[in-house]
């Protein structure tokens, strides 16, 4: 592969070397019409080649998108964004043609004469009017859409989650029994306190630590985001859900699941990628992939950047509440 | 000026100069300097990128210390995105192309014989040079460069804990950050300057050709904006330097609490980007500003809907204002924040889309003249079209929090402002060389170098918007740790290629700018046979521009193909043939355009 790759580069050298002193030798600064004829075929030609890539992409790349959303506020965003790819996808054919396809049409000649056209009112009207029109019932799904994702206030019984991030790992905090978050602060930050919970706070004290998150299906859960040092963004791409960890702030998302892990696995489009994935795996001798949900950091925060994950588990919400009543409480862990 | 006529020496000519066309020449060469840097980096990371377990002796042979048996470390990759974007942004797309053309064509086509103030222009650049000076030197420092991404938010870039690139490599990047600032303001300020007072007779705002408007508005959101990174920057550095906490509160690092407190990184988010969103477009307006202008020449017609064009340019600079929440949906500001910014932003596609609808227009009956200079503007329309239209989906807020800062965001912003302005630069480089060097570069090569580029593109950019919806996060060192990224890694390595190729194909442009310089053909005075008044000065440089009085202006810039009858298109050219000059006197009883 390697070899390959540096013969490749010394060949594409070596090709613009020669061809470079060859052309050199040619006078000719102006196109005249045989040049565009000639440029005029190559637009052509490279319409045929940009619409083949965008088809290519467009059907043949569909298995590696990430499946439907997992969580029930995401379907709204999975069709404004069907509706909207639909709209600038048909817009983008049109208007390629139109550049290329025109760049061809009217290439110049001795005999052709341009036309002399500076101005229309009633185009430009159309023009104007049109994305305007378009725009506001994107504006108005969109804005409707956004609402509903970040309104935190009106869901009843949410699971809390405060999800704490540090370079380079990801920890969480389960509200406990009251369902109520302690507080915490970088300087309460001691031995096996590593997230800085206040433990004076009367609300810490049945809180649970864990460094896995589970989440029940069809429970609303909010998220609370806090990090201790830089800037992180948690972002869980399979419940189309993002927000920055801002060290000195709180900040806060809310989804709820809408698949189990297991649900998810049995999606046909999970499992047609996880075959394309297994083929890579196999043929490299790793252990298999098997889908499971994600927490990512997608905001530059360090060198580990790109390895700074943390695994998400939805299960049913009586497996959810065996799993949680498990986990240690903080006044068990922190003496 | 050109009264007394000093003597000049190398240094005066050459190197402390005040000629604007001896700047523009300055500027441009140290851009494509520094784009030559920003391009070799840009493959570096890429070969990581394709092959990220694979040595290169080509990433030995530049990395030194920052690199294990050919294989990059973690935090130089980071460095090298964060340079690459910065150089990219600012060095070759700010400067290298606004102080290239604006201070070319400013005096050259309002018809003045030189800038306001030819020894602000001077201060201009060498600022200019210095800040890229600073910049480089930055590349060899021992812990590397600034590596938190070329947003540089904090505390990423506060902490030396936090990445060893924000210890000197960091504080030196703001110093060159704050030297370049400087030189931007100043140049801005004298183009505004010099757009407004110098305009020759009969020159009236409603006849500048439209590069002049566009240069005009981008110095002005320049002036409007970069004092605020300015300041942002200044702030930084308290926080670095002396313990202040503008930015950063609540902080356990390194096994320790420090002691900033009550300052918020959301504060620099706001201020950078107030800049930075703003800075989009003093980036492309130029570029589109030159595309209008070679368009409508090459086309042998009017640019159509000049009003509509001019109105577009102001609405865009207005709205590029109030957009910048737009970077941080999910930065925890308040999400009815988050709804303004989406009514706004989605608002600047109308006056995008009236742009782009023009210049189809424009090509619609014309006489094509496919000149380098000419498929390097169409291609900028575009990739206009195809970076723009993606903007929809991240302009809207309840889209943008799924595929925010993964690869679908690069591949956008590269098309539409990466590509494009670079496609404008090209452009303008190919049509004003006449002017600039007195020779015309060799077309051949152009083609070549056009084709190449424009494939090569769209190989990198159109796959990569599918990697991201597949939900990688881009400035990831590597993503062989995710299963589930596995499968791009084949569109990766098809990306990687075509960014090679492409990257190579650059040396069409590079040996055809240099031979041409001193081998070139000789240029005639009108090659492309245009209106405006830069076209009217000799081909031989002189001080002043205009060896005798300067030219008066008559009528627009876009008097191409103007017929007898206006409602005839087989009628005979009014002039005799299809162009105008703009110094041309209306003759009895024509309709002024």
């Amino acid at each position: 592969m390697l070899a390959l790759f540096y013969i490749f580069i010394g060949v594409a050298i070596g090709v613009s070397v020669w061809q470079i002193t060859r052309i050199m030798d040619f006078r000719g600064s102006i196109a005249d019409d045989n040049d565009n004829a000639a440029q005029g075929k190559y637009a052509i030609g490279f319409l045929a080649f940009l619409y083949a890539m965008m088809i290519y992409c467009l059907i043949f790349m569909n298995v590696i998108m990430l499946p439907e959303s997992a969580s029930i506020e995401g379907e709204h965003d999975d069709n404004l964004f069907d509706i909207t790819f639909w709209l600038i996808g048909v817009v983008q054919f049109i208007m390629q043609f139109l550049i290329f396809y025109f760049t061809f049409k009217y290439r110049g000649s001795k005999d052709r004469k341009a036309k002399f056209y500076a101005d229309s009112h009633k185009l430009e009207f159309i023009w104007t009017v049109t994305p305007a029109v378009v725009l506001v019932v994107l504006i108005g799904y969109g804005l409707w859409q956004w609402n509903n994702v970040m309104d935190l206030s009106d869901s009843e019984d949410p699971v809390i989650i405060e999800v704490y991030s540090q370079q380079f790992n990801w920890k969480a905090r389960y509200a406990g029994a009251d369902n109520t978050l302690g507080t915490g602060n970088v300087n309460f930050i001691k031995g096996m306190n590593t997230m800085g919970v206040d433990m004076s706070d009367k609300n810490a004290a049945d809180d649970k630590q864990v460094t896995e998150l589970y989440l029940p299906k069809g429970r609303k859960v909010h998220f609370r985001f806090r990090s201790q040092d830089v800037l992180h963004s948690a972002y869980m791409p399979h419940f189309r859900a993002q927000m920055n960890c801002v060290p000195g702030m709180v900040t806060q998302f809310g989804f709820t699941p809408k698949y189990t892990t297991q649900e998810m696995r049995d999606l046909p489009e999970v499992i047609e990628k996880s075959i394309g994935i297994n083929k890579i795996r196999r043929a490299k001798g790793e252990e298999l992939y098997i889908f499971d949900y994600l927490l990512l950091c997608n905001k530059i925060c360090g060198a580990s950047h790109y390895n700074m994950q943390m695994k998400i588990t939805v299960v049913e919400e009586d497996e959810f509440d065996e799993w949680l009543s498990q986990q240690p409480t903080l006044s068990e862990v922190i003496k | 000026m050109s009264e007394h006529h000093h003597k000049e020496t190398f240094v005066t000519k050459y190197i402390f100069s005040q000629d604007h066309k001896m700047i523009s020449k300055q500027f441009l060469v140290t851009g494509m300097f520094m784009g030559i840097i920003a391009v070799l980096m840009s493959m570096l990371f890429r070969l990581q990128l394709a092959w990220p377990d694979t040595s290169f002796s080509i990433v030995e042979a530049f990395l030194g210390s920052h690199q294990t048996d050919g294989i990059m470390d973690p935090d130089i990759y980071l460095a090298l995105v964060t340079i690459h974007g910065t150089i990219m942004v600012f060095f070759v797309l700010t400067a290298g192309l606004s102080g290239t053309f604006s201070n070319l064509l400013i005096p050259l086509q309002i018809g003045a014989r030189d800038m306001a103030s030819g020894f602000l222009n001077m201060i201009s650049y060498w600022l200019f040079f210095l800040s890229s000076t600073v910049m480089l030197i930055s590349l060899f420092v021992e812990a590397g460069p600034a590596s938190a991404g070329w947003t540089v938010y904090p505390p990423l870039s506060a902490l030396p804990q936090a990445i060893p690139g924000s210890g000197m490599g960091m504080t030196l990047w703001l110093v060159s950050m704050a030297i370049f600032i400087a030189s931007s303001l100043i140049g801005a300020l004298n183009y505004i300057v010099t757009v407004l007072n110098l305009r020759t007779k009969g020159m009236k705002m409603t006849r500048l050709p439209l590069t002049i408007w566009a240069f005009f508005v981008t110095a002005i959101i320049g002036v409007v904006s970069f004092p605020v990174l300015l300041s942002a920057s200044l702030l930084l550095i308290f926080d670095r330097s002396f313990g202040t906490s503008f930015y950063l509160s609540d902080i356990f690092i390194s096994g320790e609490v420090l002691h900033y407190q009550g300052g918020s990184p959301v504060l620099f988010e706001h201020l950078f980007w107030f800049l930075g969103h703003p800075e989009v477009y003093i980036v492309l307006l130029p570029a589109l500003g030159i595309t209008s202008e070679i368009i409508s020449t090459n086309s042998r017609k009017p640019i159509f809907g000049y009003r509509a064009m001019i109105g577009s340019i102001l609405a865009i600079a207005f709205l590029s204002t109030i957009v910048w929440g737009h970077h941080m949906f999910i930065s925890g500001m308040n999400p009815f924040l988050g709804s303004v910014f989406t009514f706004t932003t989605l608002l600047i596609a109308i006056p995008s889309a009236v742009k782009a609808f023009n210049y189809v227009t424009t090509l619609w009956k014309g006489n094509l003249q496919l000149n380098p200079a000419m498929l390097f503007s169409i291609g900028l329309v575009s990739t206009f079209v195809t970076g723009g239209l993606t903007g929809l989906v991240l302009g809207d807020s309840a889209l943008d929090i799924a595929i925010h800062d993964t690869y679908f965001v690069v591949a956008h912003f590269h098309l539409v402002m990466g590509v494009s302005a670079i496609f404008g630069m090209y452009a303008g480089i190919y049509h004003w060389f006449p002017k600039m060097y007195g020779k015309m570069m060799n077309k051949t090569l152009g083609y070549w170098h056009f084709w190449i580029t424009i494939i090569c593109a769209y190989g990198v950019f159109w796959p990569m918007h599918f990697i991201g919806l597949a939900g990688l996060p881009r400035r990831y060192y590597t993503n062989t740790n995710f299963p589930m990224f596995n499968d791009l890694a084949d569109i990766n390595v098809v990306i990687t290629l075509f960014a090679l190729v492409g990257g190579i194909g650059q040396i069409f442009f590079i040996a055809n700018f240099f031979i041409s310089m001193y081998r070139g053909e000789k240029a005639t005075q009108n090659p492309w046979k245009s209106n405006t008044l830069e076209w009217t000065t000799p081909v031989e440089h002189v001080h002043g521009n205009w060896p005798g009085r300067l030219p008066e202006v008559h009528r627009w810039a876009y008097d191409y193909s103007k017929r007898v009858d206006a409602n005839d298109d087989d009628s005979d050219y009014l002039h005799g043939k299809d162009f105008v000059l703009q110094t041309t006197p209306l003759l009895e009883g024509e309709e002024p355009t």
